[in-house]
């Protein structure tokens, strides 16, 4: 699936806005990420598996709150930073 | 093991502070008289940095522990004395729990420590939440270290998060003894002073003799608040701490710390974050104290910025203010952001909640200006970098 990556973590995807990545979960597609591209999978998804305090991940328009939900071929994953503070 | 007399000897020649702030790293690097110094461009911009530290035992690597206000924490390395850095392959990071129970996540590493000069590219981080992780390949890859931060003893002293500083409760002042490396300190914010004397495997509070908040058990480990605890690099069997309740001295091997902040100036008293002391001479120890009454303004005293130094193991305090501004001065110092480098004359350096660096080359005789405009400083550390 087609995965979108925020600026703040294109540091890790050689400034790639969009890449493609398999997995039937969030979680197999967060890993699938981290294997290309070390280190961002921490940035987003704490040593508990839960989404950090201010990552957002947005399946097609729909929001998910947990790395278990099923992810189909077609469908466009997008993590979003929640900005916030001064 | 003996103290070495080579890691007490008087530095010389140029240095570099390694600043971490709310926004960003730098760095500030003099000649070799410490008169004129050169501010860097900010590494690693919009990072909060809790941390810099350079390892004297190579003077090349160094370990920056790095956040942003979105992205989970990180740790950046370099080992060309900051030329490069390089993103640790794995942070410190707590275990991960049974599916159903709930388990800790790391907000941000906050103490960087680099072990014993025996143990080469061995290193000790303290975190928010307070967790104490070990890394043995000089930072690249991290694992919790000890029994303490999955024990349910430590979990209770270590509180909620409704116990800590407002940024996340820390472990930090993370101590090495130079004559033994498996005799380590650390403290938490809250949660009180710890001793190890077989590498880790056990720990034990050391509490007797430090106040509390009125009210609250002395006897909890929870209720204690250490801001910075240091250990005399001359004298091993001497630390110093200020606490959120005082000024304190212990002289091992007694385990009853006293309270020399008593000593200090009633109108100034004895609350601050920050503590130093003197490389060579343990009766030598300066703090930079801070309003500690009524809502805790933690600002200078009155506005008047100053540092107090003890050349008599605290029996006396002396106000070393000469160059700082005389009024209107309202910031503070952070328990990371006042150091001291090794030279003959020592020199101390404070980065302040302002985004100033104040330096003195002669022991806080006399304080200068040397860099400001920067973001809020969280910390500053002095290296003596390789060729």
């Amino acid at each position: 699936m087609n995965l979108h990556i925020p600026g703040a973590l294109r540091s890790y995807t050689a400034q790639q806005g969009e890449v493609q990545i398999e997995g039937a979960t969030l979680a197999e597609a967060l890993t699938a990420l981290d294997r290309r591209f070390p280190g961002i999978r921490f940035r987003i998804i704490t040593e508990q598996d839960t989404i950090r305090p201010h990552i957002r991940i947005f399946v097609n328009e729909e929001q998910r709150h947990d790395v278990t939900a099923p992810l189909q071929d077609t469908d466009r994953v997008y993590i979003i930073c929640a900005l916030s503070g001064g | 093991m003996k103290l070495s007399a080579v890691s007490l000897k008087p530095t010389a020649g140029p240095l570099a502070l390694l600043i971490g702030t709310r926004k960003g790293a730098f760095t500030l690097k003099s000649d070799r008289a410490r008169r004129t110094w050169k501010l860097s461009a900010p590494l690693f911009l919009g990072h909060i940095i809790h941390h810099i530290v350079c390892d004297p035992r190579d003077r090349r690597t160094m370990l920056m522990a790095a956040s942003t206000g979105h992205l989970g924490p990180t740790l950046f390395r370099s080992t060309d004395a900051g030329k490069t850095w390089k993103e640790s392959a794995a942070p410190p990071a707590f275990l991960k729990v049974p599916e159903g129970k709930k388990g800790r996540a790391v907000n941000h590493t906050f103490w960087l420590t680099p072990c014993h000069a025996n143990e080469p590219n061995v290193w000790y981080a303290g975190t928010s939440p307070q967790g104490l992780f070990r890394s043995e390949d000089g930072g690249a890859t991290w694992r919790p270290f000890s029994y303490i931060n999955d024990d349910p003893q430590y979990r209770e002293w270590m509180g909620s998060i409704q116990d800590g500083t407002p940024d996340g409760p820390k472990l930090h002042s993370i101590l090495v003894d130079p004559r033994n490396p498996k005799h380590l300190y650390f403290a938490m914010s809250g949660g009180g002073v710890h001793e190890s004397t077989d590498g880790g495997k056990a720990f034990v509070p050391l509490l007797e003799g430090l106040d509390v908040v009125e009210g609250f058990a002395p006897t909890t480990a929870t209720f204690h608040d250490p801001h910075c605890v240091r250990l005399c690099p001359s004298n091993p069997d001497r630390l110093y701490q200020q606490n959120h309740c005082g000024i304190y001295r212990l002289d091992r091997p007694s385990d009853t710390w006293l309270r020399i902040g008593k000593n200090m100036p009633k109108k100034i008293g004895d609350i601050g974050f920050p503590m130093i002391v003197h490389p060579r001479n343990a009766d030598i120890a300066w703090v930079f104290p801070m309003d500690g009454q009524t809502v805790w303004p933690r600002v200078s005293p009155d506005g008047k910025p100053a540092a107090y130094v003890t050349r008599n193991a605290g029996k006396s305090w002396t106000r070393q203010d000469k160059g700082f501004p005389r009024s209107n001065a309202w910031w503070t110092v952070k328990r990371q952001a006042m150091t001291n480098d090794a030279h003959e004359t020592v020199g101390l350096y404070v980065g302040t909640t302002q985004g100033e660096i104040w330096a003195s080359r002669n022991e806080g005789a006399t304080w200068i200006c040397i860099a400001r405009h920067l973001p809020e400083i969280y910390s500053v550390e002095t290296a003596t970098l390789g060729r």
